[in-house]
């Protein structure tokens, strides 16, 4: 691989370092790129060549005077568009956006800068990161750089599918229900979802507060802890944010997993998971034995009320976070006669049909006279399922499970049956509602020629154990397939 | 003719005067340039997201705790939903079925006969922004078009809900007035109605007396006075039993007092009233509240306005006197710092409450904006004690002081208003006097007192008012014989 748009951030830092390349080529390479890919892929919603450009520059003549912000430093990342950069429009891939430009960053973007990254643009997801396929955004759908017939997955599958394709060497998503692992595991990138509150969440414009999280995308396991170490951390802008020292990330990556107690998700490992992926799930479970780890069988019952909890806390959430979209301050305005009626216009043009879709059940949901058989038995899962999951870890020091039960699927397959789509966050989804983290790491291809992800999901706050399983998983896959789309680029001339 | 009761709840929201707002850093400001006080997480951008400032928990536990209340140990704030423009996330961050206070109770005075009302709960909330509908009406619905201003988006707000034991338009009026002075003594807000950082919604309903059962109730919006709740409630009491008198039934809905038609009129039925959708915010954590926050609450908590009327009655202080020492800031503090300087109570609270507020307020200054302090009119007293200035004498020097012109003192001096109180000085005067008037004398040797009053006020004149009239008076009498 010498096109520097397929380096890993690690090994780009240290080209940059020895003086190989420059941060302007590391920009200028994932730019070429995208001018290739682009047409089949829309990954991204904005390049901003010239915000780039300057900060690759910057990056370039501080690294020249000796200042080095670490391994971030001239990385050209890529970002979902559901985080708010300060002059840099932020549409969450909706026409009710329209217009909008945050005046502030959001304080994982800070950080980034801050850590001296270079931000190339903003990427495509699922309206609001509502679905499964990047399909649902207002500006078309994103395509699969494995087959472009085929999804991303979603809904941050704008920036899966740039990491894959080279069009930046890493970026951050946002996972509510699977929206970096699952799109991340049908693109053949590690994606990345930290504990609940692991990384701020000021200024990730919200879909359902209680279970949103950041999380990086990245081409290597280490990519993605360096990714997250830049961005966690306690913020003084988001009460739920988690206060103290972040764990060393790096701790547990090269150790192997001898002697560790792994267990196996019964209830994700059988109905509804596609063949393929269940056997390369198995066998990488037997590699993960070979490799000294105790494996185990573990049942968490609730998982199979995960999907439906979910659809009822998500939307319920979503409902009362999207209503301030409503034509007053900011964004689309659609003209009424009355205050009302300019509201209501506004929601019904402004929004697609899958946010009014889950607008409308969140609203049910939380009526008066439903609440407790909708919303608050939701919530029981909830409790039910965490108190499982805390029991589980008790006996094993992580959990696997496939990412997704399937592999891409072609566009359009799912887009007029809802419940279908849903059914592709059911692996994902549980760790959402319990807080913890999870990783999905490429280990290899179904025969037609698509990415396999394989999950592993830790205790909260164990971040360090779950990179050390990761790191693992991704040693023992060895995965060094590229997508056709990134292979088949043009040489430059 | 059926004898009618009226059952009184009453919600009161007050804004709380912390320096920044409640779930952000922007300033808590009154008429400031509109949208001059406000960021993302005020103005409700995508992304921003709110965390709580302690300093308005403190002064909602000060509340709760000085109201008597349980201070809840685990608490969380709701989101309640409902679409309005001047409402930047179309949802307030409120407080539902587990509010920071609850059971609480104040007890107000009536007529000298006290009234226990149960205060149900205390809970915090954000403020809206401010509408300010132009066309005709100033509502939303006859607008020609609306401005927002969201400096006051945010503030922290505390709404005090009571028991319904509010029996009269009279004992609401004297809940409002205890509630006011209460939440000013503990120093969280300025508590002006008429600025809107109090204000007082009132659910009113009435029932034969001696019926068990509740009737059916209005809220009555828009009250922005003691004396408008007052004859909001009243109005509103006797609409009620004329619609029952008439045979009708009395409609649950929502009314607004119009202060110069001195009615209310219907705003909403409940029919068209909103679900709220009510769910915990995810944004916040839990409130937690432990016995120590508890007792530090309870310790740093000043002496309360009941407590202070008690503490002057002791002083021989009470009623209506003691009541207008409390009502008003400024002057129990500077009765209380003339007490300790050794003046006379019944002298020091006439003078605070009568002189002193007449004068501050002609200046347009607070009573404790004046230059006159404690100390003051403890030497003021003390003149008058002994001698040196008259009663009416000691006005004129307590006007002197209020003008700043001095010390009691320094003004008795500066407007030659000391006292003659030797009376060799002035017993060439009453000599004089006598000599002039002989019939009068003759009448006081003859036994009629009646002309030494004359003769003690034609002294006077002669002495410009200095000489004491006690000793002039002893004088003419021991010179005529009377």
């Amino acid at each position: 691989m010498n096109d520097l748009a397929d380096l890993t951030i690690v090994e780009a830092g240290r080209r940059m370092r020895s003086g190989e390349c420059s941060a302007a080529d590391l920009l200028d390479a994932v730019i070429r790129r995208a001018s290739f890919t682009e047409a089949h892929l829309h990954a991204y919603l904005l390049i901003d060549r010239d915000g780039a450009g300057a900060a690759a520059e910057a990056a370039d003549a501080e690294l020249a005077a000796g200042r080095d912000r670490g391994p971030l430093h001239g990385i050209p990342l890529a970002l979902k568009d559901n985080l708010t950069t300060r002059g840099l429009a932020t549409t969450c891939s909706s026409r009710i956006l329209e217009g909008y430009v945050p005046p502030y960053d959001a304080t994982a973007v800070a950080r980034l800068r801050q850590a001296g990254a270079v931000i190339v643009g903003k990427t495509n997801l699922d309206e609001f990161a509502m679905g499964s396929s990047t399909e649902n955004s207002a500006f078309g759908p994103s395509r699969n750089p494995w087959d472009p017939d085929r999804v991303p997955g979603g809904s941050s599958g704008g920036v899966a599918a740039a990491v894959a394709a080279g069009s930046a060497l890493g970026g951050f998503g946002t996972d509510t229900g699977g929206s970096v692992r699952q799109p991340g595991s049908l693109c053949g990138v590690v994606g990345m979802k930290p504990t609940y509150g692991r990384v701020s969440r000021y200024g990730l414009i919200a879909f359902a507060s209680s279970l949103d999280q950041i999380g990086p995308l990245a081409r290597s396991v280490e990519d993605a802890v360096v990714l997250l170490e830049a961005v966690a951390g306690f913020d003084v802008n988001d009460s739920t944010s988690i206060p103290g020292d972040v764990p060393d990330l790096r701790a547990g990556l090269g150790a192997g997993v001898a002697g560790m107690r792994i267990g196996v998700v019964r209830e994700l490992m059988g109905k509804g998971i596609d063949r393929e992926v269940l056997a390369a799930t198995g066998a990488m479970v037997d590699r993960l034995s070979d490799a000294g780890a105790d494996i185990v069988e573990v049942s968490i019952p609730a998982v199979e009320y995960a999907l439906s909890a979910y659809y009822l806390i998500a939307p319920a959430e979503a409902s009362a976070n999207l209503a301030r979209f409503d034509g007053v301050r900011y964004g689309l305005r659609v003209d009424g006669d009355t205050t009302e009626e300019m509201m209501a216009r506004t929601r019904a043009d402004g929004f697609g049909p899958e946010v009014i879709r889950r607008v409308l059940l969140g609203t049910y949901a939380l009526s008066a006279g439903y609440y407790d058989a909708f919303y608050g038995q939701a919530q029981k899962v909830r409790t039910l399922l965490r108190r499982e999951f805390a029991a589980a870890y008790e006996k094993v020091d992580a959990l696997v499970s496939p990412t997704s039960p399937t592999t891409a699927f072609e566009v359009g397959a799912k887009t007029a049956d809802p419940l279908a789509m849903y059914y592709s966050d059911v692996c994902t989804i549980p760790i959402n509602l319990s807080g913890d983290p999870g990783i999905s790491v490429p280990i290899g291809l179904d025969d037609a020629r698509l990415p396999i992800g394989f999950q592993v999901m830790a205790p909260a706050l164990a971040e360090p154990v779950l990179f050390q399983v990761a790191a693992e998983v991704e040693r023992i896959a060895a995965f060094a397939a590229r997508p056709s789309l990134a292979a088949s680029e043009p040489l430059p001339t | 003719m059926t004898e009618y009761e009226a059952v009184i709840g009453i919600e009161t929201h007050v804004e709380l005067q912390t320096r920044s707002k409640m779930f952000c850093g922007c300033p808590v400001t009154f008429g400031a340039e509109p949208n001059t006080a406000c960021c993302p997480v005020c103005l409700g951008l995508p992304g921003a997201l709110p965390v709580p400032n302690e300093a308005a928990i403190d002064g909602i536990l000060a509340i709760g705790s000085a109201l008597d209340c349980e201070l809840v140990e685990h608490s969380v704030f709701h989101r309640k939903n409902y679409f309005y423009p001047d409402l930047p996330k179309n949802y307030q961050i409120s407080q539902y079925d587990l509010p920071l206070c609850v059971n609480g109770r104040i007890v107000i005075d009536v007529d000298g006969e006290p009234v226990t009302i149960g205060i149900t709960r205390v809970h915090m909330e954000e403020d809206t922004g401010k509408s300010i509908h132009v066309g005709d009406g100033g509502r939303i619905a006859d607008a020609g078009y609306s401005l927002l201003d969201f400096n006051r988006s945010g503030v922290p707000l505390v709404e005090i809900v009571t028991e319904p034991d509010v029996r009269s338009a009279e004992q609401a009026r004297a809940y409002g007035a205890e509630l006011q002075q209460i939440v000013r003594a503990l120093g969280v807000s300025d508590a002006r109605l008429e600025e809107g950082s109090m204000r007082f919604d009132a659910n009113v309903s009435v029932r034969p007396r001696g019926s068990a059962v509740l009737g059916t109730r209005s809220e009555v919006k828009n009250v922005n006075s003691l004396r408008s709740l007052e004859r909001a409630i009243a109005f509103e009491i006797d609409r009620q039993i004329g619609v029952l008198e008439a045979g009708g039934r009395v409609v649950q809905e929502t009314r607004h007092w119009n202060e110069e038609t001195g009615a209310t009129s219907s705003m909403r039925s409940k029919e068209e009233s909103e679900d709220y959708r009510y769910f915990q915010e995810p944004d916040l954590l839990p409130l937690h509240v432990d016995d120590a926050k508890r007792a530090a609450v309870r310790q740093a908590l000043p002496v309360l306005p009941a407590a202070r009327r008690a503490g002057y009655a002791e002083t021989g202080i009470g009623g209506r006197l003691a009541a207008a020492l409390v009502a008003t800031d400024g002057l129990g503090e500077l009765f209380e710092e003339a007490m300790a300087s050794g003046a006379g109570a019944r002298a020091a609270a006439n003078w605070v409450t009568g002189e002193v507020v007449a004068h501050a307020r002609r200046m347009g200054v607070g009573p404790a904006d004046t230059p006159l302090t404690g100390q003051h009119l403890a030497e003021l007293a003390a003149m008058v004690e002994d001698g040196e200035l008259s009663a009416t004498a000691a006005k004129d020097v307590l006007a002197g002081v209020l003008e700043g012109e001095g010390t009691p003192a320094e003004v008795a001096a500066g407007r030659d208003l000391i006292q003659i109180s030797d009376a060799s000085v002035f017993e060439d005067a009453v000599d004089a006097v006598l000599a002039d008037n002989a019939d009068a004398v003759g009448k006081i040797t003859a036994g009629d007192t009646k002309p030494i009053g004359f003769l003690v006020g034609e002294v006077m004149k002669a002495t410009g008012g200095k000489a004491d009239p006690r000793l002039v008076s002893e004088l003419i009498r021991s010179k005529a014989g009377g």
